[in-house]
């Protein structure tokens, strides 16, 4: 070994992709940007405030946002990669090859999947239930601030991983789950599986221990008299969401070990030789992946529920209903997973009975949309944005659910697996289900979190944008795959395809322009917050107890815990003349700051990039450096401050005069 | 429900003294919560062990490997280390410093044993050709005892931090969790070992 | 409603969470523990059983009590424990286990018997010809 393997290990100079111009261009686009982001931060001296106040805060409301602004970045990049992607597909007919070449399409559309799933949509709900679930409960805090910092800067170390595949070596070229013999060391000996394998592994840690940490929230910090069903819907779908990342995240991490052992130390799991076999990968990552899509769809479940409740101006109908249909997909969901591989050959039996369960998994999701149509009904509607997007969503989303019963067939599958149609389906649940429930999540909870509303103009122009374009650009995939039309295509042979993949590629840019028209949306409600402020805390006449807060809250949410007495909470408060203290104000119990998490974080990071390029020392000494600054940050007992009186009493009182100068 | 009237109570929405959480009111359901999660781990590796465990590429299986007394010796270690651990619970309830230093020190020597015996099982199975390189049975093997071995090595690594912090700071509640978190990680490695030494060593043989 | 109501004061006693063993039901525990794994042990290496299908149940299911012992002796498990929560997350993952091994063991048996290569056959005549005269076959006496 050359002295310079012996320190950079496999990164070489040849490891920048020179030879692909996209590449590069974009390479210079990002220095650029990045160059122009950090100037600003530094001119506008930020970096002291981003540190104390954000970086190293364990306030589960600034975690939260944080989650938010990492899941729309990773976005916009998971977006580009579908625009990419979409343009090929137009493209490449008749003898044309597109513009992009196989080993940059095939990075192209794994990216997107291993980012839309894992660094936009896990970071988005977790973002959500961060900031919402303890107010919800009337809590301070979660039950582990230090560990919920850590967790994000975690899940940023993936994100950060990832990225810097675009740049530095390239990305896996297996597809989203990375199925063996392909993703093994034989066949895929570059640095690509092993981004996607760190970058999963270390955002894991952050994910399954942020499982932990909001499970024993909701368990052990709920304000008195908030008997488990008297909680919001949105803290119940929380928590059976957070009951399946734990109970999920250890099998992806465990079938990750042994396909890094395969990559790393010879072993023989997946291999086609010395008694490997693939096939058991592709069954431990579906038992892995089937609740990974409940947990990606059960907090927005929730999300509507409030939504519904809320701009209905009643109850949810059938509460226990909705908790009861909630617990039953929790434990549904690890009894269907074999309908991902139909295909691989079980047999009759086998799939007969996971077609069966797959069916039966459907019935209570079908309940819940009875429950917020019966909710609707009599009830005093406002088409504010958020009922807007939750009326989208039980559209669409219901169309997506019935092509997966359709799909939950064996045979049927048999014609469609891996075909255009299963690509239809699953953006059809997860846009229509995932994605329109967080726009409505974030036009809903926006004015909490920065104290204004959301200006309705550009929401409207991106929901009707995302409903025209979404429809026309997988309205075309379901036909085509009806047609045997198979995913992951780059060059197509049929010109009479051509016509379906140019609607498609329309579609996508209108959601692209949907997608503008929500950025312009945020930056227009920034520009104009004042005309848009929200005074009272209460916006929309909500129901549950985050809005009995000041927008946005103040650093201990309440300056006194609320007793509870009914479910809808803060609308029990409201009916029955509750009313807020004025005097009396305590010193407040608050967990410190810490920049544990982000070092710690950092390490980690720093450990998968050196195992990703085998610059072993450098992999030896950061871990290390993990466990040393892991053991170091435990004998600092003291982490915990106390918010004096004076300060509490003083933000109340400007809460009052608020309060009374809009009366 | 009627608007509030002369005669109803006025309902409290606020307790008179604030309700406080005492400090680590939540870590045992957490760690409780950890370890089922970790549970699961070893269960993919059981059920890979169980699937693969079949495989042996033309190389040598486990009645060829399998040492019955060594591990009968190993899983003694582990066994007597799950005793002095609950030993040392026991002193740290009545608040005895020393006898509680004492017996996790013990506890410790008896979980280095059992890694001791475990290295060597390894290298000697390495030295006979039996890597976990060498087929699909072996690499289910090495990854599933090995693990178990990890996590009794950080759980080693965790008790000598605890012995160092309980000699700075004496047995103050926030140690005293940490020990029964200990307690409960090490108790924990003891039942896996079991499935362990019936499903891979036992069965092993007897297949 | 949850024991939050209830100010602490000075002290830090838990009165709900945990249970504490005490120095005789850790030696219960210890001794059960030896009885339950030597026995084993002894089945296995004397082959006292003559069968070893039948050894092989026995010892799982003297696994299977052991573990239980140490639930009860050594983890201080019960339903009253975190009120109730700590043994719900139990037999959640003990039900999860068990889907997860038994699942794993029926679809990559029936995987393995379906997608194992009958090489010669089916590279002569094709798979779906194959497939009949595997059939056909399986029908012979």
């Amino acid at each position: 070994m050359t002295t310079a393997q012996m320190i950079f290990g496999r990164l070489t100079w040849d490891s920048f992709p020179w030879h692909e111009p996209i590449v590069v261009a974009t390479f210079v686009a990002v220095v650029l940007g990045g160059a122009a982001l950090v100037a600003a931060l530094t001119y506008f001296r930020l970096w002291g405030y981003l540190w104390k106040e954000w970086f190293t805060s364990v306030d589960h409301k600034k975690i939260g946002i944080m989650y938010m602004v990492l899941g729309l970045v990773m976005f916009l990049r998971g977006f580009a990669d579908a625009i990419m992607m979409r343009i090929q597909q137009a493209w490449a007919f008749n003898g044309s090859e597109g513009y992009l070449n196989a080993h940059h399409y095939d990075q192209v559309f794994t990216a997107h999947g291993v980012i839309m799933i894992f660094f936009v949509a896990m970071p988005f709900i977790t973002g959500l239930m961060n900031y919402i679930v303890p107010l919800q409960i009337g809590a301070r805090d979660v039950s582990f601030p230090f560990l919920n910092n850590f967790s994000f800067w975690m899940t940023t170390g993936g994100a950060v991983l990832v990225m810097m595949s675009l740049f530095l070596g390239e990305f896996a070229q297996t597809g989203w789950l990375a199925y063996p013999p392909l993703s093994g060391i034989a066949y895929s000996p570059a640095t690509g599986v092993d981004y996607y394998i760190w970058a999963l592994q270390v955002a894991g840690v952050g994910t399954t221990l942020s499982g932990i940490n909001l499970i024993a929230t909701i368990v052990k910090m709920r304000a008195p008299g908030m008997s488990l069903m008297k909680m919001p819907v949105f803290t119940w779908t929380s928590l059976c969401a957070n009951v399946l990342i734990v109970a999920s995240f250890p099998i992806l991490t465990a079938t990750l070990v042994l396909l890094s052992l395969d990559r790393y130390a010879g072993t023989a799991f997946f291999t086609n030789d010395f008694g490997g076999n693939p096939m058991m990968y592709v069954n431990l990552i579906w038992i892995w992946g089937h609740p990974e899509v409940y947990i990606l769809i059960l907090p927005l479940f929730g999300v509507f529920s409030e939504v519904v409740s809320t701009f209905c101006g009643k109850r949810l109908f059938g509460y226990t209903s909705m908790v009861y249909a909630t617990c039953t997909i929790m434990v549904l969901s690890y009894l269907v997973w074999l309908h991902h591989f139909f295909t691989m050959g079980s047999g009759a039996s086998v799939n007969s009975f996971f077609g069966i369960t797959t069916m039966i998994i459907s019935i209570p999701t079908g309940a819940k949309l009875f429950n917020w149509l019966f909710t609707m009904y009599r009830g005093k509607i406002r088409f504010e944005l958020p009922m807007m997007w939750a009326v989208a969503f039980m559209l669409t989303f219901t169309v997506g659910g019935m092509t997966g019963v359709l799909l939950a067939v064996p045979p049927a599958d048999f014609v469609l697996h891996n075909s255009l149609f299963l690509i239809a389906h699953f953006h059809n649940v997860i846009i229509g289900g995932v994605l329109f429930g967080l726009f409505a999540a974030i036009n809903y909870w926006w004015p909490k979190a920065f104290g204004f509303k959301l200006n309705v103009f550009w929401g409207k122009v991106s929901f009707w944008c995302w409903n025209i374009g979404f429809w026309l650009a997988f309205g075309p995939l379901y036909v085509l795959g009806l047609m045997g039309v198979t995913r992951r295509l780059r060059v197509l042979d049929d010109p009479s395809l051509q016509p379906w993949f140019v609607i498609a590629a329309i579609g996508a840019g209108i959601i692209a322009m949907g997608i503008g028209a929500m950025l312009i949306q945020f930056a227009v409600s920034i520009w104009k917050r004042e005309e848009l402020r929200d005074p009272t805390g209460d916006p929309w006449d909500g129901r549950t107890l985050e809005w009995a807060t000041s927008s946005p809250p103040p650093e201990y949410n309440f300056a006194f815990t609320p007793v509870v007495y009914d479910g809808d909470t803060w609308a029990d408060m409201k009916k029955n003349g509750y009313q807020r203290p004025l005097s009396g104000y305590k010193p407040i119990h608050m967990p410190s700051s810490t920049g544990a998490g982000v070092i710690l974080a950092g390490l980690a990071t720093l450990c998968g990039f050196a195992l990703i390029w085998y610059i072993w020392w450098l992999a030896a000494l950061s871990f290390i450096g993990i466990v040393a600054v892991a053991i170091g940050h435990t004998f600092n007992y003291k982490r915990d401050f106390y918010i004096p009186a004076e300060d509490v009493t003083r933000t109340e009182e400007e809460r009052t005069q608020i309060l009374a100068a809009g009366v | 429900m009627s608007s509030a009237t002369a005669t109803m109570e006025p309902r409290a929405y606020h307790l008179p003294e604030e309700p406080h959480l005492h400090e680590g009111h939540s870590i045992m359901l957490a760690f409780w919560m950890y370890l089922m999660s970790d549970c699961l781990i070893f269960a993919i590796l059981f059920a890979t062990y169980a699937v693969l465990g079949g495989s042996f590429a033309g190389g040598p299986g486990p009645k060829d490997l399998f040492d019955l007394p060594l591990v009968a010796l190993n899983t003694a270690m582990l066994l007597f280390s799950s005793i002095t651990y609950g030993f040392a619970m026991l002193a740290m309830e009545k608040n005895r410093v020393s006898a509680t230093q004492g017996w996790l020190f013990v506890t410790l020597l008896f979980g280095g044993a059992f890694l001791f015996i475990e290295l060597y099982e390894f290298s000697h199975l390495i030295h006979e050709g039996a890597g976990p390189w060498r087929s699909a049975f072996l690499s289910s093997f090495f990854t599933l005892v090995g693990t178990h071995g990890l996590h009794v090595t950080f759980g080693s690594v965790w008790l000598i931090t605890l012995m160092v912090q309980v000699a700075r700071k004496g047995l103050i509640p926030a140690n005293k969790r940490r020990l029964m978190c200990l307690s409960m990680f090490w108790h924990f490695l003891d039942v896996i070992w079991i499935g362990v030494f019936t499903f891979v060593y036992l069965m092993g043989v007897l297949r | 409603m949850n024991d939050a109501v209830h100010p602490h004061g000075g002290h830090d006693h838990h009165h709900d969470a945990h249970s504490h063993g005490s120095f005789g039901s850790y030696m219960i525990g210890f001794g059960l523990s030896v009885i339950l794994t030597a026995i084993p042990f002894w089945l296995v290496m004397s082959g006292a059983l003559h069968d070893p299908q039948l050894t092989g149940i026995v010892i799982m299911g003297f696994a299977a009590v052991q573990v239980v012992v140490h639930m009860i002796y050594f983890l201080h498990m019960n339903t009253r424990v975190e009120g109730g929560w700590s043994f719900m997350a139990m037999m959640l993952t003990v039900v999860l286990v068990v889907i997860v091994l038994s699942g794993s063991l029926w679809v990559m048996y029936h995987l393995n018997a379906n997608m194992m290569p009958h090489a010669q056959m089916e590279m002569d005549m094709g798979p779906t010809q194959e497939m009949r005269v595997m059939q056909n076959m399986s029908e012979m006496p």
